[in-house]
């Protein structure tokens, strides 16, 4: 039978590029995201690209009230999945978070309370299947506080600590869970950044992330070179990593 | 206003002004995202100033890539205005379909396909893109929805066809496909030492081939290569493409006098030795630069200039000639040269370029004044055949060139969107 994958935060660029590549091999995608017009026309257009079925469910994450009942349906769909990908997420005007509390939390929120509410009702419905991948997008900006963007960073840090502890709690129980820690992405979170030669597009994120569903173990940088440039990030020592302006 | 400030240049490079740039990311938010005036822009793949607007606003297109519904029986598909023509191919030729008419690169999108109705290496059998297009929506800035087809609306349809954005945003289409059995194309390359040979070699693949088309030596004189070909009945895999990149900008252009010699003489004789049949991909004979991306970067940091016009056929052999002579004389113009016939059916947009006649392209590094004073030579060829010079590729046409070229401007007028302006509409039209 063909995979049966679930998107969580589907109209994010990353995750359409994801589930696009899914649909050339003809899976069955389930989508879940905030905004029904949109995700109807995705699922349209992963219908033509090949998907052999598209469903899907409309969910603001911050509702963390309506989680359970959308997991709940979106398994009873094709009785389990093989894939999960959460991938929803927001890039915060550091500044605006500084001056307002209320902004920093907000963004907390979507970041990481909501990722492990879901997460954690995502990783019992693998472990009672005995099945599947399930892969979370953190981000290499919670591999080490910087002034530019720490409170994003927190938030992600939270996720790759959680993605680590459930690949733990999960690993004998024949589930797979993945971190995925994207460097640069030209997607409608960084429009406004000037790119260089360090960005890669969606598609090329997807393909790592791809790959990770399938057969893929542990956390993984995609593309691969920022597993090197955040060695070294991680390295400098803390008294002359204060006098950068990174 | 949504969007932020941008460096954007079309893909001669001739300069990189700011923008104000606003991507439309879904079909719901068009209405209220244009209301403010500005430009669409597709992929930038035009190399002149049609699709640019600067100091002012360019709505980019890239995020509208959904597609919308594929017929595998009848072969219509319809998309977003966005998705990119080899996106497309991607999705129908493992089905048995193919555009109806490629362009030279598969990094064009549909809406920038039918603002400028493009036309392929088949204009004589199946017209240009317009031709193909069943229907489609376009937005206003004023908040008008059009539907237009055939049947409904066919006057904005037309005017839309080759309206050079400027009648409003497209946001979705709907194709006609054109079956095929397989990725293959069954081709052979004549080389031909003068201009008669080549409308001769022409005149003769018009009735057998679906496809042709000429490289040409503006260095020397009338020689060159015909290639022609049909889609080819086999169904053999394709191996994964694997593009390369122009890996930086050189500080003066690599195309020089010398090196254009060199090379043009080197792949005429790669031709004369290599002539006949073969079976090729499809994306070798239709989109050969596209292996090389971002190969316009060759020119260097000034850009170029694509020169490309058309002449009418009681004309074609003397007005081509006449160019020719003139490029060669001037010691300019580039290894880029293509010469091709297109057939005589009538176009589908007012302001559609293709029309019976034949076509000459050429790149040209920019030499500043040198290089427009050829362009006013060659010019004044092309208004005395009665030609047209093609608005996709131009950066530097007067006004009165424009008008004689297309006598239904007058007509086209009547439809533009008031709140949408480009350097080129700018430049032509006086607003
Ligand atoms: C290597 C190469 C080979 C080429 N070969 C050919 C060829 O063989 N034949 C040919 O005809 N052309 C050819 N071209 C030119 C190219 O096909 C056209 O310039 C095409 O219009 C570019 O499309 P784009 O999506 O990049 O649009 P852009 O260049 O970004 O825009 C072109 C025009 O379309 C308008 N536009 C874009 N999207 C929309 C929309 N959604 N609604 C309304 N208006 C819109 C813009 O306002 C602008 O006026 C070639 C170009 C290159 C670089
Ligand atoms: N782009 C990068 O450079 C980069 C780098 C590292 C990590 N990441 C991570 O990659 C993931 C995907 O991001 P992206 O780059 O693809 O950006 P994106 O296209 O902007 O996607 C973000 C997605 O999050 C969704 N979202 C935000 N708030 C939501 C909510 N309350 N409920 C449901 N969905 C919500 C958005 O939904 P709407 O479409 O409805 O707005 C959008 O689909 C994110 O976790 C991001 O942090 C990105």
């Amino acid at each position: 039978m063909s995979c049966r994958i679930l998107i969580i935060g589907a109209t994010s660029a990353i995750a359409t590029a994801v589930a696009r590549r899914q649909a050339v091999g003809a899976a069955r995608i389930f989508l879940v995201g905030r905004q029904g017009a949109l995700l109807r026309a995705l699922a349209d257009d992963l219908r033509v690209r090949g998907a052999a079925e598209v469903d899907l469910e409309i969910l603001d994450a911050l509702d963390t009230a309506a989680h359970a009942a959308v997991v709940e349906r979106a398994f009873a769909r094709w009785d389990g999945f093989d894939q999960v990908l959460v991938a929803h997420g927001v890039l915060p005007d550091q500044t605006a978070c500084e001056r307002s509390v209320d902004a920093a939390l907000a963004a907390f929120d979507i970041n990481a309370r909501s990722v492990l509410a879901l997460a954690l009702l995502l990783a019992s419905r693998l472990e009672a299947q005995g099945s599947g991948a399930i892969t979370l997008i953190s981000s290499p900006a919670g591999e080490r506080g910087r002034q530019s963007n720490y409170i994003y960073g927190a938030a992600k840090a939270s996720v790759t600590v959680l993605a680590a502890g459930l690949r733990h709690r999960l690993a004998s129980r024949g589930v797979r869970v993945l971190t995925i820690l994207p460097g640069f992405v030209d997607t409608p979170m960084t429009a406004s950044f000037a790119k260089g030669a360090l960005w890669a597009t969606p598609d090329r994120v997807a393909a790592d992330i791809v790959r990770a569903l399938e057969a893929g173990f542990g956390t993984i940088y995609t593309p691969w070179f920022w597993r090197w440039i955040m060695a070294i990030i991680r390295s400098v020592p803390e008294r002359i990593f204060i006098r950068t302006r990174l | 206003m949504t969007g932020w400030s941008k460096r954007v240049s079309s893909w001669g490079r001739l300069n990189a002004d700011l923008h104000r740039w606003t991507v439309l990311g879904d079909r719901e938010s068009v209405v209220a995202t244009i209301r403010h005036g500005g430009l669409p822009f597709g992929n930038g793949r035009s190399y002149g100033d049609v699709c640019l607007n600067p100091g002012g606003t360019l709505w980019s297109t890239r995020g509208l890539d959904r597609f919308i519904a594929f017929d595998g029986e009848s072969g219509v598909v319809e998309c977003e205005a966005g998705v990119l023509l080899g996106e497309i191919i991607d999705v129908v030729l493992p089905r048995g379909w193919f555009l109806p008419v490629a362009p030279g690169t598969r990094y064009v999108t549909v809406g920038g396909a039918i603002a400028n109705d493009v036309h392929g290496k088949g204009h004589h059998r199946t017209g240009s893109f317009g031709d193909h297009l069943l229907s489609l929506q376009l937005v206003r800035t004023d908040g008008e929805l059009i539907e237009c087809s055939a049947n409904a609306n066919a006057d904005w349809l037309r005017a839309t066809i080759g309206g050079l954005g400027l009648t409003g945003v497209i946001t979705r289409a709907r194709l006609q496909l054109r079956r095929v059995a397989g990725a293959w194309l069954d081709a052979d390359a004549q080389p031909f030492e003068t201009l008669d040979a080549f409308f001769a070699l022409s005149g003769a693949a018009t009735r057998d081939f679906e496809y042709n088309v000429a490289w040409i030596d503006c260095a020397a004189g009338g020689r060159g290569v015909f290639f022609r070909a049909n889609h080819s009945a086999s169904c053999d895999p394709l191996l994964p493409p694997s593009p390369r990149r122009f890996p930086l900008e050189p500080p003066i252009s690599l195309v020089n006098r010398l090196s254009l010699r060199a090379f043009n003489a080197a792949y005429f004789r790669a031709h004369q030795i290599r002539q006949g049949r073969r079976q090729q991909d499809y994306r070798s004979f239709f989109f050969p630069l596209d292996n090389l991306l971002e190969w316009n970067r060759i020119y260097g940091p000034r850009g170029f200039f694509q020169y490309q016009s058309l002449v009418p056929p009681v004309a074609q052999l003397e007005a081509t000639r006449a160019m020719l002579q003139e490029i060669s004389r001037s010691r300019m113009g580039s290894f880029l040269a293509v010469l091709k016939t297109f057939g005589d059916r009538p176009a589908p947009g007012l302001l559609s370029f293709p029309a019976a006649g034949t076509t000459l392209a050429l790149d040209f590094p920019n030499q500043g004044e040198n290089t427009l004073a050829l362009f006013r030579r060659l010019d004044a060829i092309v208004l005395a055949a009665g030609g047209r010079l093609y608005p996709a590729k131009d950066a530097r046409m007067a006004p009165s060139m424009f008008a004689a070229g297309y006598p239904r401007l007058p007509e086209f007028l009547r439809f533009r969107d008031p709140g949408i302006a480009s350097s080129l509409s700018r430049r032509l039209l006086g607003s």
